[in-house]
């Protein structure tokens, strides 16, 4: 199979002039194939660190694919595999040798449902850290409440830590995932439509949580609402049939997109 | 990039809606400154004074399509070349609303000069004008019309000529006044029709350039050729 590499400037895009960019995450012309299926093709794409990029394209396009490659979730499935390169700063994250565990806590994941345990509000995030760190009991405290400060949750729940996870509203409960996230320290944090199931006000305060998120994490976002995607993201990448079409600065992609798919799909005209 | 149509058709219905009623602008500016112009040369008065009342309706127009174009953005929220289609038609409406009032200022000067007459010769500078300024409202409307890029860049660049005898018309005007003090009222008149006309004509090339944006997403990179001297060396001829 020869496909033409789509050639993704590495470290060119500056969004101000004094701005230099670093790649967090490389891709490299990754495939994927769910057994036989080529689900992504010769796909090349950055993830600059400190920035927001958002992954946009019709359902079935390879977008959550690409997502679950980045910290191997793919591998608690049978038939299904990478080939490519990709690297978290230098480091292969295809490599059979990767620490998994240390993969994950390094690269960290919301999901489009809010996926609670069914524990309290203070365990779910504590089960997190203990699984990577022996903490004193106020170190612990301490955790949990700066990672529910970091998901703008801590003043709606420090009344009530021994609640029930389950028992908070469906936006709160994407925030504790978001905060159960925070908690273990990763340096990137993926999310695939994190707020698809909520309502505007949730939404409205995921997408701050994004904004302030960003000086600290490389976050990757895969949505479907395509004014989200222009409100919250740096980069974009627009991906069609498991192909990258275009990748470059949200402002110019969602204003004048070199591609005729990526302006047929961004103003509405996929058929 | 060629056009197909939205998933969502009542979109494709709110844009050409938005078309239709910018290229009606576009019209009645246009009959609105051969009117205006033509009771000029004709001593029109009543003419003038329905040039004049005319300009309502270029303005309730503007007003329309504003308010269409904010549902549109409220409703749709339209991205990258519907954006700019939606923006470009606001920018549209204000040059043309402009444009409509340089015509009902010419209409109105033309009720104060109410008897007195400037020789035709005179007259027949702003007329040319005004030729000028028609041909390049029809082409720029033409290339909003089929988003025609050569066309606009035809405007863009044409303005230059109108500026020239705008020049000219302002030099002559001076000489006159300076022959007989009873002439200054007219020409004063006179002088503020050609320059409004030039105006327009300044208008025009602002749509081109809007036009320009809606089809290519960005300015125009040139440095426009620039004619227009009125300011500066008609002036000093006196």
């Amino acid at each position: 199979m020869s496909v033409a590499a789509i050639t993704v400037p590495t470290v060119t895009h500056s969004l101000s002039k004094d701005e230099e960019l670093t790649e967090k995450i490389s891709v490299r012309n990754l495939d994927f194939f769910y057994g036989d299926h080529r689900a992504l093709k010769s796909i090349s794409v950055p993830l600059y660190r400190g920035k927001v990029t958002a992954f946009i394209g019709p359902s079935g396009c390879g977008k959550s694919t690409l997502l679950r490659i980045l910290n191997r979730m793919y591998d608690l499935y049978p038939n299904q595999r990478a080939t490519g390169h990709v690297t978290l700063d230098s480091a292969d994250i295809l490599a059979p040798s990767q620490d998994l565990n240390l993969l994950r806590a390094k690269v960290g994941m919301v999901f489009q449902k809010p996926t609670p345990f069914p524990m309290t509000i203070f365990e779910n995030i504590a089960f997190g850290i203990r699984l990577y760190e022996r903490l004193s009991k106020s170190e612990l405290d301490d955790r949990v409440r700066h990672a529910l400060e970091r998901a703008a949750l801590w003043d709606e729940v420090k009344d009530k830590l021994g609640a029930n996870g389950l028992s908070l509203s469906g936006g709160q409960q994407q925030r504790l995932c978001i905060a159960r996230t925070v908690a273990v320290r990763p340096e990137v944090i993926l999310f695939d439509e994190p707020c698809s199931a909520l309502d505007p006000i949730s939404t409205a305060k995921i997408e701050e949580l994004i904004d302030e998120l960003k000086d600290d994490y490389t976050i990757a976002i895969v949505t479907h609402n395509m004014q989200q995607a222009a409100r919250v993201s740096d980069f974009t990448a627009f991906m069609y049939l498991g192909e990258l079409v275009e990748f470059g600065e949200t402002t110019r992609i969602f204003t004048t997109p070199n591609d005729r798919r990526t302006q047929d799909y961004i103003t509405g005209r996929f058929g | 990039m060629t056009m197909s149509d939205h998933t969502m058709k009542a979109f494709d219905t709110d844009l050409q809606d938005l078309n239709r009623m910018v290229a009606e602008m576009g019209g009645l500016a246009e009959k609105q400154v051969a009117d205006s112009v033509d009771a000029l040369a004709k001593r029109d008065t009543a003419l003038a004074q329905r040039v004049s009342l005319a300009d309502a309706n270029i303005d309730a127009l503007q007003r329309e399509i504003e308010e269409r174009a904010v549902l549109i953005i409220a409703r749709r929220q339209p991205m990258a070349v519907d954006l700019r289609e939606v923006v470009g038609a606001l920018r549209l409406a204000n040059d043309l609303e402009r444009i409509g009032d340089l015509a009902k200022n010419i209409a109105k000067r033309v009720m104060a000069l109410n008897g007195e007459f400037p020789p035709p010769k005179l007259i027949r500078g702003v007329e040319h004008m005004t030729d000028l300024v028609l041909q390049q409202m029809k082409l720029v409307l033409d290339a909003y019309g089929g988003r025609d890029i050569t066309k606009a860049m035809a405007v863009w660049r044409g303005d230059e000529e109108i500026d020239a005898v705008c020049t000219s018309v302002f030099r002559e005007l001076l000489t006159y006044m300076m022959e007989d003090p009873r002439n200054i009222t007219f020409c004063i008149h006179l002088m503020f029709c050609a320059k409004n006309i030039e105006r327009m004509g300044d208008h025009a090339t602002n749509i081109a350039e809007t036009v320009h944006y809606i089809i290519e997403g960005h300015p125009i990179a040139d440095q426009r050729p620039k004619g227009d001297t009125t300011t500066i060396a008609a002036l000093r001829t006196g």
